[in-house]
């Protein structure tokens, strides 16, 4: 089973921003099929590019799961710092848990648990606590979502990591201890992930319900860009630039 | 009024829209800190887009992490590690000039690791918000600023907008109570904070540090205790600005100069926890029961005194941390065989950590075995240090005397360890394979660091401050 992301474009914006565009954006209806795009073809880096657009809709994304169990799997696991004289965003699935994923004579590691048969295309990671610590490079979700996973399921996901993941439509979700536990112990479960309603469904219809930061939410529902949305704050901006004594002010009250 | 924290009172001035149900705070940014690694993609989003960059004037760039530390030779070319580090630099040099940012490049006397030279001048002060497209970010946080990482989709947000959509985070206070034991330093204090909290102790919060442990320490340990808050989690730490801090700016080229320095003064002594201020969460650590630490395993939660057993694995990490860094369960670290170490980065680069290395070296010789790497964190520290005639203390003992940059801490520009050597380091993280592939990282402070190289084992810095004193 190939893990998919499904369009839905359904939602109305609920909040007060708005695709606005900046030049860079498509229009609606320009993309490319989102399947095309966004399913894994396998992993090694060899998937089409995702570019850079933030702006696809994720309303649900269904897959089985592969596990990495490890606690604290910091960004220098993820993707090694001797990596990021990259100057692009592309390309990074390739090196993705390279020091892990690899031998030393380049072959794979059977000992990487995403190097096993059963954990071929499957989009959604299990991971143990504490994911994404360490730095803050957006290498690191950049890789992992060139790679093949769209999620990342952990009952405590690093600060920094959490934000870049969202921001890049890699869903970084945190669920109880029980559930990650469950989960932890039960690997290959298929499992959809619905944005919108905020729950897991699993294989016997029951559901982990999860929150995601409400802003994030939307903007991976309608597909927005938090630029655009920071952009439309232009005149607020100045307004505030112009409070010459800002901080002053409100420090003496 | 009601009582805020440190945290508040910056939070509260910089919010240009509040934040609701729905969305988060707009924050401002006063200040924008950026290197070569987390900007490229940033500048040429802005690009693509036809987005200018809104405030350039409160840019500072500079080159740190992919930069070699071996000067240039003879024929003026520079020992990049590979043509894409320089590439990777040449870039930030077209970015900054096609944009208009200040760079501290290879010909400024002020180039230097970028959490090091915005101190140094002056660029950061008490009050301010300042993010870096780098987790160490929460070092300026000693001075009382809101400091934190962010991604470089975030760093692209600032270039254009100068602000950031942020969700207020939790308060989380240490209190530091007593006073820390001679030979005993800011570096082991946050180790051992670190291994009390834990290397999640901090998520979701700002950590203020208090005390009167906290208060006695310099500017330079204050930077250290900071810059390791990410070490717990912790985006951002914080310490109330006091006399140490103003004495520390005072004069320094960006620092407020004459009437504006006095005002600036007055506005920063309001800058503290209000009494009575609540925390979302409080901790309390005895300073006088710290003692030489360093880490034992692959994360800054694994630290320990480095005279106390090693601990046995509570789960298959630890096991696998262990395994990786052959540390011996029930067995001290103090005492085991090292190869390599490396006094540098953004937590222990300054002057101070340079006199504390150099104080330990002066007039012995590095172990045969040892190779060390002294690696000062800017130009004006590097001067300074050569003023001094430390870098004579570090040449004759043994070490390696470099030019300014990241280097081994995150190993990017070639200066790594090898496959299973074990390192001492200064630095801020024991990730496996941080310091090269299969290379063990040992945190420490500049004294232990010092010490070790000279033992040629994990070495307790006080037998040789005491032998400097008799």
């Amino acid at each position: 089973m190939q893990g998919a992301i499904v369009e839905d474009r359904g939602e109305e914006a609920r909040l007060p921003c708005r695709n606005i565009g900046t030049g860079f954006d498509p229009p609606h209806g320009e993309h490319p099929p989102l399947t095309s795009i966004l399913s894994p073809t396998g992993r090694g880096g060899e998937r089409k590019k995702r570019g850079v657009s933030l702006m696809r809709p994720i309303t649900r994304v269904q897959s089985r799961t592969a596990i990495l169990a490890d606690e604290n799997i910091d960004t220098d696991r993820i993707i090694p710092a001797r990596f990021l004289t990259t100057t692009t965003r592309d390309g990074l699935g390739r090196l993705c848990f390279h020091d892990w994923r690899y031998q030393a004579d380049g072959s794979d590691n059977p000992e990487f648990p995403l190097n096993r048969s059963q954990a071929s295309g499957c989009a959604i990671l299990v991971a143990g606590r504490n994911f994404g610590c360490g730095s803050s490079r957006e290498h690191a979700p950049w890789a992992l979502l060139d790679y093949g996973i769209q999620a990342v399921l952990c009952s405590e996901i690093a600060d920094i990591f959490r934000n870049n993941a969202l921001k890049n439509g890699l869903l970084a979700i945190m669920v109880s201890e029980a559930e990650h536990r469950w989960l932890l112990d039960h690997p290959g479960v298929e499992l959809s992930i619905d944005v919108r309603g905020e729950y897991i469904v699993l294989p016997d219809g029951g559901r982990i319900s999860f929150a995601l930061e409400p802003f994030a939410r939307h903007c991976l529902l309608n597909g927005i860009d938090q630029l655009g949305y920071l952009l439309q704050h232009a005149d607020a901006i100045t307004h505030y630039e112009q409070q010459a004594d800002h901080f002053q002010q409100e420090q003496a009250a | 009024m009601s009582a805020k924290t440190l945290f508040e009172k910056v939070w509260n001035a910089h919010v240009v829209a509040a934040e609701s149900a729905d969305t988060p705070a707009v924050l401002y940014v006063d200040l924008h800190l950026v290197h070569e690694v987390t900007s490229p993609q940033a500048f040429s989003e802005l690009r693509q887009r036809g987005l200018p960059l809104r405030r350039p004037d409160r840019m500072l760039a500079t080159l740190d992490h992919s930069t070699p530390t071996l000067p240039a030779g003879a024929d003026g070319v520079r020992p990049y590690a590979n043509d894409q580090a320089q590439a990777q630099v040449s870039m930030l040099e077209s970015n900054c000039r096609e944009f208009g940012v200040e760079l501290h490049g290879w010909d400024s006397a002020a180039r230097g690791i970028v959490h090091v030279i915005g101190p140094e001048l002056g660029a950061t002060q008490p009050g301010m918000t300042i993010v870096c497209g780098d987790s160490h970010t929460s070092t300026h946080g000693a001075f009382g600023a809101l400091a934190f990482g962010i991604g470089t989709t975030e760093v692209g947000h600032v270039m254009a907008t100068q602000c950031l959509l942020q969700r207020k985070p939790r308060t989380l206070a240490i209190h530091v109570d007593g006073k820390l034991p001679a030979g005993v330093g800011a570096k082991d204090l946050i180790l051992h904070i670190i291994g009390q909290i834990g290397v999640d102790g901090g998520t979701g919060h700002v950590i203020e540090y208090r005390g009167a442990a906290i208060e006695a320490l310099s500017m330079e340990e204050r930077m250290t205790v900071c810059n390791m808050s990410i070490e717990a989690g912790a985006r951002a730490g914080m310490i109330a600005p006091d006399e140490t801090t103003f004495a520390w700016l005072k004069g320094r080229p960006q620092a407020p100069q004459g009437e504006a320095w006095d005002a600036a003064v007055t506005r920063w002594r309001g800058l503290h926890s209000d009494a009575g201020a609540s925390f979302d969460r409080e901790v309390r650590i005895d300073a006088s029961r710290v003692t030489p630490t360093v880490t034992y395993g692959t994360h800054p939660g694994m630290a320990i005194a480095m005279d106390a057993p090693v601990p046995a694995a509570r789960n298959a990490q630890e096991r696998r941390a262990l395994d990786y860094m052959k540390s011996e369960v029930g067995k001290p670290m103090q005492g085991t065989r090292i190869d390599v170490v490396f006094v540098g980065s953004c937590t222990n680069s300054r002057l101070s950590d340079l006199r504390e290395a150099a104080s330990v070296l002066r007039g012995r010789t590095v172990a045969s075995w040892v190779r060390m790497l002294v690696v000062p964190g800017s130009e004006a520290v590097r001067r300074e240090a050569e003023r001094e005639g430390l870098h004579e203390v570090f040449t004759a003992a043994g070490a390696e005397w470099r030019v300014p940059g990241c280097s081994m801490c995150i190993a990017m520009n070639g200066d790594l360890a090898q496959p299973g050597q074990l390192v001492v380091s200064t630095s801020n993280r024991n990730f496996e394979g941080r310091q090269g592939k299969g290379a063990r990282t040992v945190l420490a402070s500049p004294a232990t660091a010092a010490a070790s190289a000279l033992a040629g084992h994990i070495a307790d810095p006080r037998e040789y401050l005491v032998e400097v004193a008799a």
